[in-house]
């Protein structure tokens, strides 16, 4: 399974890169490959709000089942994808690039630090 | 994959079967003034598919000789209780007593309808433990916003408004957070611990002051008994909480433990599963909810009663009651009555020592099959188990096969597929319920199937990937149904 080096991870799968005081987020590579085809992915949040770590900001369905997103770090959405929920099986094609689905503005850079990296995430899939 | 367009031309469509003129009907002539219907109302267009009546009998008989149902064949979907349902039952739905009558109809011109409902009310009691019942639910997951409503009503009647919390174990049913989350709850999730139960410490961590309840799913969907039931129900009642029960798997329990000795508060029940009513087309079902005497006075109206005490010459008279502080009606009128009349049936029929007996039957059914499977399936939580499994479907040197591959090609023998994907805590699960009224050479041949298509995985995975092939339609694209819905009457212009 495949987890860039360059990305930080949350333990729900959530993947994040560093652009300056901004983070780009989606969902990982294992994330698409357990949930399968996704057919529909659906954002409920609007640009502007600002949303706590851990907190919900769209959903993901595919052939198999319903999942949640959640907010890697506290921060105000700046952009979410709009071309993904025409778009759904780029999750599965491109889960680290065409697939971003949310642009935001971190509010505490120091709540990086406790997520996982590369090595980290692998691991703890390797061990599901 | 195949090209929809095409498998289906094994039986046209009602439109490609039309011929101009052709007519199912003949009317004498009028004897009547003719009425002018205005040029306003009328529509210049009305593409309705012409047809004799034989030809529309042969269409829908030939369509429906294409489904697969438990009067066709072996039906393991497990959560479902696709159980055979006898056909006395429809015999007894259909007598003009009960199928010619109207809701609204004087209710002494009905009393055997309601003194039914008021009977089965009587017999849910009895199997549950439950101090009252309403039958208003339209299926489980209807039950499931009934209780959970009356379930916050009881808190409120308290002037307990704190409580806005309800917990969910991983292993519930599906619809148990959308019910709670549609009844303005917030949702916690609680785990399992390593044999399938409620994790006790996690659930203890969330038994505060704001606590609304808990729905429990037991047995749970992983076909497990939860060994901590006793526990988690008085640790939710010491914070002040409610325990409601999905019963959803009551068949495998029916004689022999009743919920409400097992300390839960409220429970649904669904006729259309444990009841031997069908459900394989969608519907309708039936979901009564039960309720301990403390929450009585909040069931939805009106519930069948006794209004007038009879004797030995005269019968009672049956009316309908609404409760206190009901929460209000829930659905139009009884409910869905000719469900009612089912699943009264079936509980006549078998008696208590025969409901016991169906549920000993389902679990010990179950428990064959897991037995049978265990070696060539992982079972991640394996214990006895009570009326259904949860086996994985993939195994390490064959990481192309997943559940859906095995389920695609049990198809091809002749059986219906068990639940694919879950319960979610199971990676590829396969969820087996066979039910009661499955013989032995129906379960072997099942099991036989399952055992070839592991073997299959291994030595042939294309054939498992593009099953099924010996159905009328093959492999369907469930992406393309899922994203490109067209949910009009009229067929797109080529």
């Amino acid at each position: 399974m495949n987890f860039p080096k360059e990305l930080k991870y949350t333990r729900n799968d959530e993947w994040i890169r560093m652009e300056g005081d901004e983070g780009v987020i989606g969902i990982t590579d294992y994330a698409q490959d357990q949930l399968s085809d996704i057919v529909f992915v659906e954002f409920l949040v609007d640009v502007g709000e600002s949303l706590e770590q851990g907190e919900t900001f769209a959903a993901v369905e595919s052939v198999k089942a319903a999942a949640e997103v959640y907010m890697p770090v506290n921060g105000k959405i700046i952009a979410v994808n709009e071309d993904l929920p025409d778009a759904p099986e780029k999750v599965n094609s491109d889960p680290y690039g065409e697939a971003w689905m949310a642009r935001i503005k971190i509010s505490d850079p120091s709540e990086l630090d406790d997520l996982l990296d590369a090595d980290g995430i692998a691991k703890l899939e390797r061990d599901h | 994959m195949t090209d929809l367009s095409t498998s289906l031309k094994i039986e046209p469509t009602v439109f490609e079967l039309s011929s101009p003129g052709r007519q199912g009907h003949s009317f004498p002539e009028l004897d009547v003034p003719h009425a002018e219907i205005p040029k306003s109302l009328l529509r210049d267009d009305l593409p309705l598919p012409e047809l004799a009546e034989v030809d529309v009998a042969r269409h829908f008989t030939r369509l429906s000789q294409l489904n697969h149902g438990v009067d066709t064949g072996f039906y393991p979907l497990g959560s479902c209780t696709m159980k055979y349902n006898p056909k006395i039952n429809e015999a007894t739905s259909r007598l003009p007593g009960f199928a010619n009558i109207h809701p609204l109809q004087p209710i002494e011109t009905v009393q055997g309808a309601i003194g039914l409902m008021f009977e089965l009310q009587e017999w849910l009691k009895e199997i549950s433990g439950f101090a009252g019942i309403t039958l208003q639910p339209a299926a489980g997951a209807h039950g499931e916003l009934t209780g959970v409503l009356i379930m916050r009503a009881y808190h409120r009647a308290r002037g307990d408004d704190r409580r806005v919390k309800m917990l969910i174990p991983d292993s519930a049913h599906g619809t148990n957070p959308a019910s709670s989350a549609m009844s303005g709850l917030e949702i916690v999730e609680i785990p399992s611990d390593t044999r399938g139960n409620i994790d006790l410490a996690a659930l203890r961590a969330e038994c505060d002051e704001t606590l609304a309840g808990i729905m429990i799913t037991n047995p749970n969907t992983l076909g497990l008994f939860d060994e901590n039931l006793r526990q988690v129900c008085d640790c939710v009642h010491e914070a002040g909480g409610l325990v409601y029960g999905d019963g959803a798997n009551f068949n495998a329990i029916m004689g022999i433990s009743r919920p409400a000795d097992c300390g839960v508060d409220v429970l649904h029940f669904n006729l259309h599963k444990t009841f031997s009513t069908p459900h394989g087309g969608g519907g309708p079902g039936s979901g009564p909810v039960g309720v301990t005497d403390e929450l009585a006075a909040f069931l939805p109206g009106p519930i069948a009663a006794i209004v007038e005490e009879g004797d030995d010459e005269e019968p009672p008279l049956y009316g309908l009651v609404t409760p206190e502080k009901s929460i209000g009606r829930i659905k139009a009128f009884h409910g869905h009555f000719g469900v009612m009349t089912r699943a009264y049936t079936y509980i006549m029929m078998l008696g208590g020592e025969g409901l016991r007996a169906a549920s000993e039957h389902a679990v010990l059914n179950a428990n064959y099959l897991q037995a049978r499977l265990r070696d060539t399936y992982k079972i991640p939580y394996d214990r006895i188990c009570m009326h259904e499994f949860v086996a994985e479907g993939h195994w390490e040197d064959a990481p192309d096969i997943h559940a859906l591959d095995i389920s695609k090609r049990l198809m091809d023998f002749g059986f219906h597929p068990p639940t694919n994907y879950f319960p979610l805590i199971v990676p590829e699960a396969l969820m087996i319920e066979p039910t009661e009224t499955e013989s032995k050479e129906t379960l072997d041949a099942f099991a036989d199937a399952l055992i070839q298509i592991a073997e299959e995985a291994r030595t042939q995975p294309d054939l498992l990937q593009t099953a099924p092939h010996r159905t009328p339609v093959g492999r369907l694209d469930e992406v393309k149904a899922a994203r490109e819905l067209v949910l009009c009457c009229w067929l797109p212009e080529k």
